[in-house]
């Protein structure tokens, strides 16, 4: 990170009994996106709120281009936010939905730059055909453009992305989120991209912050998080299909899964007599011979590529094999384990 | 099919405004098939279902359960399980109630009830969650008490609409292999609807892609994706969807080659095609970065998801994607070659898959 725009000491947000947000450290860099990953209830948008100044932080500090955030109005600010929901003035043509921020009080910018500028943004996001439209009559897609539209025609410091495409079809969710990321490219802004689809967050993201009931799980590369994350947590949040996770126990010096699978001798870096390891599908090989034997269960066609799912002493594993490669359901493979690939951690005892 | 359990001949929805939702959808489903419908918004796959449950009355055409023509019944004299998006449960009731709830209405005598709703609590697994309240339970466990409240009257056909829109993505997949898991040890005859290329590849025996009121194509999920009917398929199935190049077929002596509309690019082609205009499809998949490749460009974007990416190239033709192994540099120069087994040839006029076999 270059330069750094945006940085959170510390933050928490209670509601009541209810901690939204727990010791939240965050920064952003002045040209970067940065994706914040974590499922429902986990404090996402609760952070967004917080940044934008819709909520004060119970403590911490929010420190914004230089100044204290937490000084500033929300309209100071000067940030963008985008929801899941558009909520557009259905009676108004697009047009008009995209100036409304231009002719809020306070700004007094002329009409011909006015106009230039939901211009500009309409162009951007291909929609200047449905300049004279009225909001009711555009689809789902189209409004959500328009409700970007509406909030980078103020070129705000900061882009605030509430899992803007989830509300949209796949295939057009699909569409828009590249468009997204050459947009914010172009535009040059930091942007913090909030969402719970993990394909968004790896692709989309420079860096990956992983959010879990209110605290921060990891925070890093896509790579990063996808190749070596912290915890299994984490792990279970990226890829698809999921990593699979074997618990281990030492018998005899070599790590077992329950079912008495011998899995690696015992690793002088792991004092611990518990493990969880984590393997990915796309590092699970099935060879024509072995001395333990797995039965295929369930066989998946993604299109690129299948997935067998696969019953192994008793664990239940997901496997990504080439295409092309005969799998069927009740047929006998020889699972082999990349073991260099994989993670491992510590099997604590969840903590009460 | 020779026997099939559920038939839909001629049906057709117009709505009193005069929208055609539905054009003439003839379907047969064989018994413990599992069908979706897949389409974008407004395709029609909803009001199919929902003229297949009874909740909208055709307009023209037929629909015959077991034989029986249920078209005009209403929708509780059809023998039909119907599951909604998971918000359909009872707030103040356990998770025991709400799916006993079907039987009590009905009738059913309290041993047998107990009898059934313990087996299907089992079989979904929710033992442990079965005095809850559905609030207390996280999405995906809210969606098996209402697949599990369908279950539980033992229907001879399943209809679902898009059940999994509302969960997270990552519990949506876990639903989908636990709804096969299901289908895998029940099959029961289910139509089930949705908008997600991904959920109908995971979950269908067979896929019916629909579009503007009208069946598009009819075929398993490696028959769809592999061998559309035309560019409407081509580009619904599968995400990201084909590459489509624009250009013109041209007689060789041995075979043919394919000229872009940009004639830099120029592609020999192993396979005998009619000469004239063509739409080339070939899926990311089938690209590979290799010297010396017909189709050349900058990468302009490289997507990671982790066990892939997606390389995004600028060619003369327009944005190309590949699916690769491998990370590529945004500004380096790419050059790509085509599995040609796998390429399809589109007449631009009417969208049909000249290459299509079946």
């Amino acid at each position: 990170m270059a330069e750094s725009f945006l940085r959170l000491r510390s933050v928490s947000k209670r509601f009541g009994e209810l901690a939204a947000l727990a010791d939240v450290d965050l920064e952003l860099g002045s040209n970067e996106l940065l994706v914040v990953l974590g499922r429902t209830g986990a404090g996402k948008t609760t952070l967004l709120r917080t940044i934008a100044g819709l909520e004060e932080p119970s403590s911490g500090s929010i420190e914004m281009a230089g100044q204290n955030a937490l000084a500033l109005s929300p309209a100071e600010r000067d940030v963008a936010l985008v929801f899941q929901n558009f909520s557009l003035y259905p009676d108004w043509s697009v047009r008009k939905n995209m100036e409304f921020p231009l002719r809020a009080p306070g700004r007094s910018l002329a009409e011909s730059a006015i106009r230039e500028r939901v211009e500009w943004a309409a162009a951007l996001l291909k929609i200047s055909h449905l300049l004279e439209r009225r909001a009711t009559r555009l689809s789902g897609g189209e409004m959500q453009r328009v409700a970007i539209g509406r909030a980078i025609v103020r070129r705000p410091k900061l882009f605030l992305m509430d899992e803007p495409l989830t509300n949209l079809d796949a295939k057009l969710r699909e569409a828009l989120r590249v468009e997204l990321v050459s947009l914010r490219r172009e535009i040059g802004a930091p942007m913090i991209y909030v969402t719970h689809d993990q394909a968004e967050a790896l692709s989309m993201g420079d860096r990956i912050v992983v959010l879990s009931k209110g605290r921060v799980l990891q925070t890093g590369t896509p790579e990063t998080i996808y190749r070596v994350p912290s915890s299994p947590e984490v792990a279970r949040l990226v890829g698809q299909p999921r990593i699979n996770l074997l618990a281990l126990q030492l018998r005899g010096g070599t790590w077992t899964t329950k079912g008495g699978l011998p899995i690696l001798p015992r690793n002088a870096a792991h004092p611990e007599s518990n493990m969880i390891l984590g393997v990915r599908p796309e590092h699970i090989q099935f060879e024509a011979s072995g001395d333990a034997p797995a039965k295929v269960e369930l066989v998946e066609n993604t299109g690129p590529a299948q997935v067998a799912v696969f019953n192994w002493g008793g664990e239940r594993l997901h496997a990504l094999v080439a295409k092309g490669v005969p799998l069927h359901v009740g047929a006998t493979v020889f699972p082999h384990l990349d073991l260099a690939r994989a993670s491992i951690w510590p099997d604590e005892p969840p903590q009460v | 099919m020779s026997s099939s359990f559920l038939r839909i001949s001629g049906l057709e929805k117009v709505y009193p405004d005069g929208t055609r939702a539905v054009k003439g959808v003839d379907l047969a489903i064989g018994e413990g098939e599992f069908i979706v419908l897949l389409g974008p918004s407004g395709c029609g796959k909803t009001t199919t279902l929902r003229m297949v449950a009874g909740l909208e009355i055709a307009t023209a055409g037929r629909i015959e359960l077991a034989g029986t023509d249920v078209t005009l019944l209403r929708p509780s004299a059809r023998d039909v399980g119907f599951v909604f998006q998971f918000y359909a449960l009872y707030p103040h009731l356990s998770v025991r109630e709400n799916i006993a709830f079907p039987l009590r209405c009905s009738g059913v005598a309290k041993a047998e009830l107990k009898q059934r709703v313990d087996q299907v609590i089992e079989q979904v697994g929710l033992v442990s969650l079965a005095s809850r309240r559905p609030t207390q339970l996280a999405g995906g466990d809210r969606q098996r008490v209402a697949l599990a409240r369908a279950m539980v009257r033992n229907p001879r056909v399943y209809l679902m609409d898009e059940p999994l829109g509302t969960l997270d993505a990552d519990r949506r997949l876990e639903m989908c292999e636990f709804i096969r898991a299901q289908q895998q040890q029940r099959a029961v005859t289910t139509l089930y609807v949705t908008h997600d290329q991904e959920e109908a590849m995971t979950l269908a025996d067979r896929i019916v892609v629909m579009e503007a009121g009208y069946i598009r194509q009819v075929g398993t999920p490696a028959e769809v994706y592999e061998n559309p009917r035309d560019l409407f398929v081509a580009n619904f199935v599968g995400s990201p969807g084909m590459n489509f190049l624009e250009g013109t077929v041209e007689p060789r002596a041995s075979g043919s080659l394919f000229v872009g509309r940009d004639a830099s690019v120029q592609i020999p082609l192993d396979f005998s095609a009619p000469a004239g205009k063509a739409t080339l499809g070939i899926r990311p998949e089938y690209l590979r970065a290799e010297t010396g490749g017909p189709i050349a460009g900058e990468v302009i974007l490289d997507e990671y998801l982790g066990s892939h990416r997606y390389t995004h190239v600028q060619t003369a033709l327009g944005r190309v994607v590949m699916r690769s192994p491998s990370k590529h540099q945004v500004g380096e120069r790419a050059e790509l070659a085509l599995n040609l087994a796998h390429a399809h040839l589109f007449d631009p006029e009417t969208g049909k898959n000249r290459r299509y076999d079946g």
